[in-house]
């Protein structure tokens, strides 16, 4: 039998934390198996390869691309646009790419008060007088230097190239990494546009114990109660993302006693995940006068960033203005 | 498919549209929209020509779909459905646009109104076109009614359903029916004598064949939806045989527990343990109150019939029905607390209003004698109104009942005691029933006193020697702008209706709503007031609010009017635009069987999914607002309708 031609593959990391990347790593002794199987054409947190080595491609010629991060500036669109071309298959992997992520929440504010807060305001910046602002060219005796530009929005890949397949988490967890290796060296690919998870919420891979009867009289922060090792913890008051999540990740949190927070994105169909889970936020309040409804819901910290923590991006909502 | 082709109507509703709303601005705008083939305007599109119109234009120029705007769905969507059903369309492919309430009535700059009568329609143009056909669904009517409550409310419902030759089961709590109504004396203001325009009517029901009467029985619990009710029934160990009961007495007279508490007479006096609860109670048989029972075993050996078993057990029933009527009265306010600082239970000769009436009634504790505790007659005697009513510290209501009865109350005082001086103390005196003003002022002819003002206390401590041995009531006499003392022998409290004590667990059994005062919550207060919230559940007499005997019998024959239109119908619509849960998306989280206001939802271990019973459902979306992973929709109101419709709305015109 013939030897297989390898696969070329590339990773790619945008606006994100870096965890994705190491999320390959965890793969343990199955990373030998992404070696055996595939050529990597461009990986800058492993090896050192240049963009140059990516435009000297020919189109298509990598055969898969893991792309994890959201896209906030233009180096970052540059490659996801570059990227694309080159590639047969384009995966959106973790939750920055998939749904904007943790920096998709800068979309609670705007370009301006961003560089306002870091380059000026920021307890750890000082600013003789006046902040410096970063300039995408500046002077200097060597010439002109370029950095990337910051853009106004922060987007989701697919918001800004064609996304052949989307790989939830943050990061994605060693299960679903391997499901999605072994389905590319294997060939049985899923149809294009697929999230490669569960397709019914988490609540449905959970084993927690759920009735009836909610009613919540407060709610709590992780840190605040001992939660019943046994009982959903939505009906204990722990604001648990589980029911508005896709599911899939093997309810990892959850079974660490940790509620859900959402980074598997929406169930399937779903058009707002935020508004959805606020619904069922507000449907186990247990309140009989507005006055009371207030105070319980007073108890929820950060309501926009509880609800919308990975998925801003692509939510209903759009950007301050 | 072919391309949608939309018939839009703007309707100037005379010129309570076409006043604020620029018409042919409109019309022209509505040309310009996608798939609209035909735009009309016409005066009222709600009339005939105007209905006939639609059916002419569907024909003529093959429109698929329909909009009207006009005003308020509430008003018209049916009439307009029917008009696009009869022009041979589905009803459901259609859509208004209300121009009229959230536009026209609402404003009055012409260039606004007109730009937002043009997003509306935008709107209602492009959800229209993803709209589906509908059918609704019909069931079968069982004939069978439940009337919960034997007071007047109830055995009025009872006997006119009955009276028309369908069968009712009458579930009364106590021993007996008759209610409140049989502990009066007389009624305000004609004067009859309360049993005997009573009596008649219950001999009636336990006489009419058509009628279960279940006595000492409590519903548990409802199923089901209207047409198709199961209700469970808890009736009550009687230790008496209902059938074989003649209501000799003998067991009474041979029981030696003499020391129970009457509560027909306001345990003003005592009862033994077998009892009836009086001579006129229906059904005319006996019960035992096994609280103080002493199981001695005489009645069983007295009785000529073999009719008591002191082993009697509940028994739990279930009957099938397919409209419920909800009679179940009130109470009074009895707030301890509240009732103190009038001396009441201080006091001995400080009555409630129905302590009052068994004073007053012929068979009552003192035989119809108007007496203080020592059996002498009270040479002054104050009736307060609005005990427990319009304060913010008891109930905000008003009783209704009240300034009627306090009338009643001084009348027959003066009949039974007539140098006896009577004062009303009343905040405003409210006789607004039919002869209820002549009633009035006949009172304040036969020189009752009345003072404006609601009574403040009453203590018993002299000032004067007028005082002595009196008890003293302090009133604000608000006509008199001055602190008033008023020494009297006897104290009448009127106090207020408050809903009955089963109220809360009839509500959540039925699922019913209630009102802020807590009575049961009728479907709308001036044109559906005897309906509720739920198809085939109905609410009459003081359950719905405080009332009369006329408006509670009223309400009684309209409760029952409406169960007779329905079981006349036979069978029922169900509504249209109800959830369906995609069972492969449901994560069984159960957050919509919780939020369901219907008792729609049940959750399948089968599926491991939730499902929505349709015939209980009544399309509120509730379940598909808060089914967080997205496994729930709602016929007419899918995601893709509905963002439809907002972009029409965000749409520049």
């Amino acid at each position: 039998m013939a030897e297989k031609k390898k696969l070329n593959l590339a990773i790619y990391w945008a606006g994100a934390c870096g965890g994705c990347d190491v999320s390959i790593l965890d793969t343990d002794e199955k990373i030998l198996d992404i070696a055996a199987a595939a050529d990597i054409k461009f990986w800058p947190i492993a090896m050192d390869y240049k963009v140059s080595d990516v435009e000297a491609l020919k189109d298509n010629e990598l055969d898969v691309t893991l792309f994890n991060g959201a896209v906030r500036n233009s180096e970052q669109l540059h490659l996801a646009q570059l990227l694309r071309k080159k590639s047969k298959i384009l995966i959106s992997y973790g939750s920055c790419a998939y749904l904007g992520g943790i920096p998709g929440l800068a979309n609670f504010s705007n370009k301006e008060a961003i560089l306002e807060r870091v380059y000026k305001t920021s307890e750890s910046v000082e600013t003789n007088g006046g902040a410096v602002y970063p300039s995408p060219k500046s002077k200097v005796p060597e010439g002109e230097v370029e950095i990337p530009e910051l853009h106004d929005y922060v987007k989701a890949l697919h918001q800004v190239v064609d996304v052949d397949y989307f790989l939830p988490g943050c990061p994605p967890t060693t299960d679903l990494i391997n499901l999605a290796v072994n389905a590319i060296i294997t060939g049985k690919l899923p149809p294009k546009g697929a999230v490669i998870a569960a397709d019914k919420n988490l609540c449905d891979s959970c084993k927690r114990k759920k009735t009836e009867e909610k009613s919540v009289k407060r709610f709590y922060r992780p840190h605040e109660i001992i939660p019943d090792n046994e009982r959903c913890l939505l009906e204990q008051g722990i604001l648990c993302m589980g029911p508005a999540t896709r599911g899939g990740c093997g309810a990892r949190c959850i079974e660490a006693n940790m509620p859900c927070r959402g980074c598997f994105g929406p169930a399937p169909g779903v058009e707002d995940m935020g508004a959805k889970m606020l619904a069922a936020a507000a449907s186990v309040i247990d309140a009989r006068t507005p006055e009371e409804a207030a105070s319980i819901t007073a108890t929820l910290p950060d309501v926009a960033g509880t609800f919308y923590r990975f998925n801003l991006p692509v939510s209903l909502l759009r950007r301050a203005k | 498919m072919s391309e949608p082709r939309i018939g839009v109507y703007v309707c100037h509703c005379g010129t309570n549209i076409s006043q604020t709303v620029d018409i042919a601005d409109v019309c022209g705008f509505s040309k310009t929209l996608a798939n609209v083939a035909l735009v009309k305007e016409y005066k009222y599109m709600c009339s005939d020509p105007g209905q006939e119109t639609i059916k002419v234009d569907v024909e003529k120029n093959k429109l698929t779909h329909i909009v009207v705007s006009s005003c308020s769905p509430l008003m018209h969507e049916g009439t307009f459905r029917g008009a696009v059903e009869n022009a041979g369309l589905n009803e459901y492919l259609f859509q208004m646009a209300n121009i009229r309430e959230h536009v026209s009535w609402v404003t009055e700059d012409k260039i606004k109104a007109t730009e937002k009568a043009k997003k509306l329609i935008a709107a209602a143009v492009r959800r229209v076109v993803k709209h589906q056909p509908l059918k609704p669904t019909e069931v079968d009517i069982n004939p069978d009614t439940v009337v919960i409550g034997g007071g007047i409310a109830g055995i009025e419902a009872a006997l006119t359903i009955a009276n028309a030759g369908k069968k009712v089961y009458l579930v009364e709590k106590d021993s007996t029916i008759g209610g409140h109504m049989a502990k009066f004396d007389k009624t305000f203001p004609t004067l009859d004598c309360a049993a005997c325009i009573l009596t008649p009517k219950m001999v009636s029901i336990a006489q009419n064949r058509n009628i279960e009467l279940m006595t000492l029985s409590e519903v548990e619990e409802i199923k089901g939806f209207v047409g198709n009710f199961t209700v469970k029934i808890r009736k009550k160990a009687r230790y008496v045989d209902e059938e074989l009961c003649t209501g000799c007495g003998d067991c009474e007279k041979f029981c030696p527990v003499k020391n129970v508490p009457n509560e027909f007479e306001e345990n003003l006096s005592n009862k033994k343990a077998i009892y009836r609860a009086f001579p006129q109670a229906v059904p005319a048989v006996y019960a035992i109150d096994m609280a103080y029972c002493k199981r001695c075993g005489v009645c069983v050996k007295k009785c000529g019939k073999n009719a008591i078993n002191l082993d009697a057990k509940d028994e739990v029933l279930e009957v099938r029905a397919g409209n419920i009527i909800v009679a179940t009265g009130y109470d009074l306010y009895d707030n301890k607390k509240y009732l103190e600082k009038y001396g009441y239970n201080t006091y001995e000769n400080v009555l409630t209003s129905l302590e009052f009436e068994r004073y007053t009634h012929a068979s009552g504790p003192t035989g119809g004698k108007v007496v203080k505790k020592d059996g002498t007659e009270p040479e002054a005697v104050a009736i307060l109104h609005c005990v427990g009513s319009r304060d913010v510290n008891a109930n905000e209501h008003c009783s209704r009942i009240c300034c009627m009865q306090s009338l009643k109350f001084g009348h027959l005082v003066k009949e039974k005691v007539p140098g006896a001086e009577v004062y009303n103390l009343y905040i405003d005196i409210r006789a607004f029933g039919k002869g209820y003003e002549e009633f009035y002022k006949r009172c304040i002819h036969e020189d009752i006193h009345f003072i404006r003002g609601k009574g403040a206390e009453v203590i018993d401590t002299a000032l004067t020697k007028d005082e002595q041995g009196k008890l003293i009531i302090k009133v604000e006499d608000t006509l008199l702008g001055e602190i008033r003392r008023i020494p009297v022998d006897m104290v009448i409290l009127s106090i207020g209706m408050e809903p009955s004590k089963s109220a809360s667990r009839i509500a959540s059994s039925l699922s019913l709503s209630r009102s802020k005062d807590g009575f049961f919550l009728e479907k709308h207060p001036k044109l559906a007031p005897v309906a509720t919230a739920t198809d085939g559940i109905y609410v009459a007499g003081a359950a719905q609010g405080p009332k009369d005997i006329p408006d509670t019998v009223a309400q009684a024959n309209a409760a029952a009017g409406a169960v007779l239109s329905i079981i006349n119908k036979g069978r029922v619509l169900l509504e249209s635009v109800t959830s369906t849960v995609e069972s492969s998306k449901c994560a069984g989280c159960k957050l919509c069987i919780s939020v369901c206001p219907y008792q729609a939802i049940e959750f399948s271990d089968e599926d491991k999914a939730s499902r929505i019973i349709e015939a209980m459902c009544k399309g509120c979306g509730t379940c598909v607002a808060v089914c967080p992973s997205g496994a729930i929709t709602q016929k007419g109101y899918l995601d893709g309708q509905i963002f439809e419709e907002i972009e029409g709305i965000l749409q520049k015109v």
